[in-house]
């Protein structure tokens, strides 16, 4: 039996089906930022895997992989610092609480 | 033919995405949630090793483990009472979600499928790329080289840290 | 004097209007009058030199086979658009020019020197507004001045444009009150009118002519194509347009343009109203120099005028229509200013129909040897009659100062109390009632002349509207000198005013007596060459006895107090209303414009603004306004949703692509 690239992707699919399914339905704000880190955690796992099935002589897919990594740490740390501010004013984390500023 | 210790391995590593990627999403307990979606990036982590990329592997679990996990942590304990449960979904929301993400599921499935032949192929044989050849990769500006996009990012960290500092910084 | 000195004629008078105008403030209110009469009086000393160096020197270029020609003393390009299409700004000198120099300043001086008087209260106090009296003075002496010696007929347009701003600042001069305020905006309104159709009339020229000189120096002027059948002027002539040609549209337009700054009948409304001025304006601006601009356009266009016999037969009927129409309303008037207005209208219509008589059949007219005989005494009567009109008007100016009122009846038996005042009013009116040897006289006896020289009928019509005249300033008179003993309605019984006031009206009651004198027939002539004119007896005698039964019909009415004027009234009373309502033409005007313009077109026009055109925008508006109203709901805030549809969005996207890529 071999280990395909399909079985690989498999997982990574539902991980990041997992993660739409959290990103919309979820109400807490950090919630929803945990969703999007699965979804990001997904795409990650993609790169890196056709790297290493499609180019496994170059490692394109793995640097990308880092520096998403290390934005993906940007993005979480300035979005959590963001909610925690957006909790001091409206004393609530809950999205649909969160829209004053639409029109 | 791949050997048996590593097809174990494979679905060890498949079931626990798949269950704990589950489990982060439908758990009522947010700081739970954060947990299942440490054991995740676990997961990921472990498929990264067993792929021969030990050093992303590594990194995975110093910054998401590491770093972003503690960073949810922190910001949960923050603005939760502990142990608060959040409301239940109304249905209608569950379903439109449980819609949405099983279309997108089952497009990307199909697309997957359709490619059978290209997705079918076994793993192929790779030197694992040592610690050196990555840090001179990082840090060269040859052909491959990727010190551009790695200075870029410091200055994205720099003004992260400051933009961080900045919005959470109280008034 | 050089003739070149005229810029300096014209400078002053714009100098003193931005000097006073801007400066006027920080001065006293009576410096500012003392340097406004300073520089008039430069003005006109400049302006004497000028004229009388231009119609007795031997200069350059000034005399010609016997005739005095026009000088242009310089003219430069103003605009210059393209190469044939070119306004300038100069300076001519022909005889009306130099003659209008004399009649214009002389007048402004006399004004300006009465108004020191005149604008203050009994305590000797200048009124509000001093100092922007005196600056609008100096401006429309500056307009008026540019008008008359101007080269082209744009030049002329602008300058008419420009008095009539003044005379509208002027009019509307009191303007907390609200009937200067109309009076000023009727000015204003009718007379733009008219210069609408000045303005077409000069653009047909032109179109035709390729030029607005009258005497161009490279290029031929208007002028100089009448003498060259090969000209584009030619053309103008013989392009028709509804039967006439397109010459006679443009003179004919041109006329209107004239006639409604001279208040031809049917555009004579604005100038009663526009006495509602200082009174010294009105002497100024609506008796003796701006009222006769249209006469000197049409004086300035004449020798187009001769050949295009069509307009100068409009000219010709209006002229003597207007000239009865006023007097018949003048012979009624209660209030001074009013009467007097209309003696003015009547008079320049007398001028207006004499520039109309001297041709036939697209000929002038010849007499005693000579031509133009109609144009000469036109020009006369312009001269004596703005000298005699102010005198009028100054006396009567002195008499409102006196008693405070426009009324006759709060006046009457003056005499005894202004005696200086009497005498000119006196004078003033035999001058214009034309009782030799006085001004009128001699100017009124060549009108006359070429009037009955172009047809029984016209002499007979202008003999008879003289006998009018001479009635109903007498009537004015009496019944503001004599008529019955003076009731003080004051606190101090009326006297003759300062002599800022009564200087004035002896030099202007001097000279109405001696201008008849003046020989105009040897210097005003249309083309410059002297003119021989002999007293006319049978005329003469003939008009000097209407006169005098005018002046003894007036005498037996209104000498003492008594009845026959109201028997008179009362026996025809429909006509006496209907004169002393001016005919009806204010009412006809107000139901024209209110009544079928503006109700019958302009309401059902701004109907269809309102509703379709605004209409229709506003749909689009509201369209879009509901439009965006209905996709708002989609801006709900939540972001959930926003993924929800760009999720739908991507899985389409991809959906097709595996389609196109699959299949």
């Amino acid at each position: 039996m071999n280990l395909t690239l399909l079985m690989y992707l498999i997982p990574s699919l539902i991980m990041f089906g997992c993660g739409v399914y959290g990103f919309l339905t979820r109400k807490n704000m950090i919630a929803i930022m945990i969703s999007l880190e699965l979804m990001l955690n997904s795409i990650d796992i993609n790169f890196v895997l056709f790297n290493r099935y499609l180019f496994p002589e170059q490692m394109e897919g793995m640097f990308f992989t880092l520096f998403a990594i290390a934005i993906a740490a940007a993005e979480t740390a300035l979005a959590l610092a963001i909610i925690i501010n957006v909790f001091r004013i409206a004393k609530d984390v809950d999205i649909n609480k969160i829209n004053k500023l639409k029109f | 033919m791949e050997s048996v210790g590593n097809i174990i391995m494979y679905f060890v590593i498949a079931l626990a995405i798949i269950v704990f990627s589950v489990l982060t999403v439908t758990t009522r307990k947010i700081l739970r949630a954060a947990t299942y979606l440490l054991f995740t990036l676990f997961a990921t982590a472990a498929l990264y090793f067993q792929l021969d990329y030990a050093f992303l592997g590594a990194v995975q679990i110093a910054v998401y483990a590491g770093g972003i996990v503690v960073l949810f942590v922190f910001s949960i304990l923050l603005t939760h009472n502990p142990g608060e449960d959040s409301a239940p979904l109304e249905s209608h929301r569950k379903w439109l979600g449980i819609i949405a993400a099983v279309a997108g599921v089952a497009v990307c499935g199909f697309a997957l499928f359709s490619y059978a032949q290209f997705c079918g192929q076994a793993i192929p044989e790779m030197t694992a790329p040592g610690i050196e050849d990555i840090g001179k990769f990082l840090l060269s500006t040859d052909k491959w080289g990727y010190l551009l996009p790695f200075e870029a990012l410091s200055v994205l960290l720099l003004a992260c840290i400051i933009g961080g500092v900045v919005i959470a910084r109280r008034r | 004097m050089p003739l070149s000195y005229t810029i300096a004629v014209i400078a002053i008078p714009l100098i003193m209007f931005l000097f006073l105008g801007l400066a006027g403030v920080k001065m006293g209110k009576k410096t500012t009058g003392v340097i406004g009469v300073i520089g008039m009086l430069i003005t006109t000393i400049l302006a004497y030199g000028v004229a009388l160096t231009y119609f007795f020197g031997t200069g350059e270029g000034q005399i010609a086979d016997g005739v005095r020609k026009a000088v242009t003393v310089f003219n430069p390009d103003w605009l210059s658009f393209s190469d044939t299409l070119v306004v300038r700004m100069g300076i001519m000198l022909d005889p009306i020019a130099a003659m209008m120099l004399i009649v214009i300043t002389t007048v402004s001086l006399m004004v300006h020197l009465y108004s020191l008087g005149y604008m203050c209260d009994h305590h000797g106090n200048a009124e509000k507004g001093f100092q922007r009296y005196y600056a609008f003075l100096a401006l429309f002496t500056f307009s008026m001045l540019g008008l008359v010696v101007a080269t082209n007929l744009f030049q002329i347009f602008i300058f008419f444009e420009m008095v009539g701003v003044s005379s509208y600042l002027l009019i509307g001069f009191y303007y907390t009150s609200p009937a200067a305020i109309h009076a000023s905006k009727k000015a204003f309104i009718v007379t733009r009118l008219a210069d609408l159709f000045f303005l077409v009339g000069i653009l047909i020229l032109s179109f035709y002519t390729q030029t607005f000189d009258f005497f161009g120096d490279s290029v031929n002027g208007i002028m100089g194509m009448l003498d060259d059948p090969g000209a584009s002027i030619a053309q103008a002539g013989t392009t028709t347009f509804m039967g006439c040609s397109a010459m006679a549209w443009a003179l004919t337009f041109i006329f209107i343009g004239g006639a409604g700054k001279s208040a031809m009948y049917p555009l004579h409304i604005w100038l009663p109203d526009a006495m509602e001025g200082p009174t010294p304006v009105s002497a100024l601006i609506h008796a003796a120099t701006m009222v006769v601009a249209g006469v000197y356009l049409v004086a300035r266009l004449f020798p187009l005028y001769v050949i295009v016999q069509g307009a100068m037969d409009i000219i010709c009927v209006v002229g003597a229509f207007t000239a009865f129409y006023a007097a018949a309303i003048a012979c009624v008037q209660s209030d001074i200013k009013r009467a007097l207005a209309f003696s003015t209208i009547s008079q320049i219509a007398f001028m207006m129909t004499s520039l109309a008589v001297s041709s036939a059949d697209g000929q002038l007219i010849e007499i005693h040897g000579g031509y133009g005989l109609g144009y000469m005494a036109s020009m006369f009567h312009l001269f004596t009659h703005a000298m005699f009109k102010a005198l009028l008007f100054l006396c009567a100016g002195a008499i409102i100062h006196a008693v405070h009122s426009n009324e006759n009846d709060k006046m009457h038996g003056l005499h005894k109390y202004m005696p200086i005042t009497s005498f000119a009013f006196l004078i003033g009116c035999l001058a214009i009632a034309g009782i030799p040897p006085f001004a009128g006289f001699w100017s009124k006896d060549e009108i006359l002349v070429a009037a009955y020289e172009k047809g029984l009928g016209w002499g007979l019509w202008m003999s008879m509207v003289a006998g009018m005249t001479a009635f109903y300033m007498f009537r004015i008179y009496f019944l503001i000198f004599h008529w019955k003993k003076h009731e003080i309605h004051t606190e101090h019984a009326p006297s003759d005013q300062p002599w800022t006031m009564t200087l004035p009206l002896i030099i202007l009651a001097t000279i109405s007596i001696v201008a008849g004198f003046v020989p105009a027939a040897k210097l005003v002539t249309w083309d410059g060459a002297p003119l021989h004119t002999q007293l006319n007896l049978t005329v003469a005698g003939t008009s000097v006895l209407i006169a005098c039964i005018g002046i003894g019909l007036a005498y037996k009415m209104y000498y003492k107090e008594n009845t026959l004027p109201q028997r008179m009234a009362d026996s025809c009373r429909g006509l006496w209303t209907a004169a002393y309502k001016r005919f009806y033409m204010d009412e006809l005007y107000q139901f024209i414009t209110h009544k079928v313009i503006f109700q019958g077109i302009c309401k059902p026009i701004a109907k269809f603004d309102r509703a379709i055109i605004d209409g229709f925008f506003n749909m689009l508006a509201d369209v879009t306004n509901r439009a965006s109203f209905g996709i708002r709901k989609m801006q709900s805030g939540s972001i959930q949703s926003y993924v929800y549809f760009y999720l739908i969005g991507v899985l389409l996207l991809a959906v097709i692509t595996m389609a196109c890529v699959l299949l």
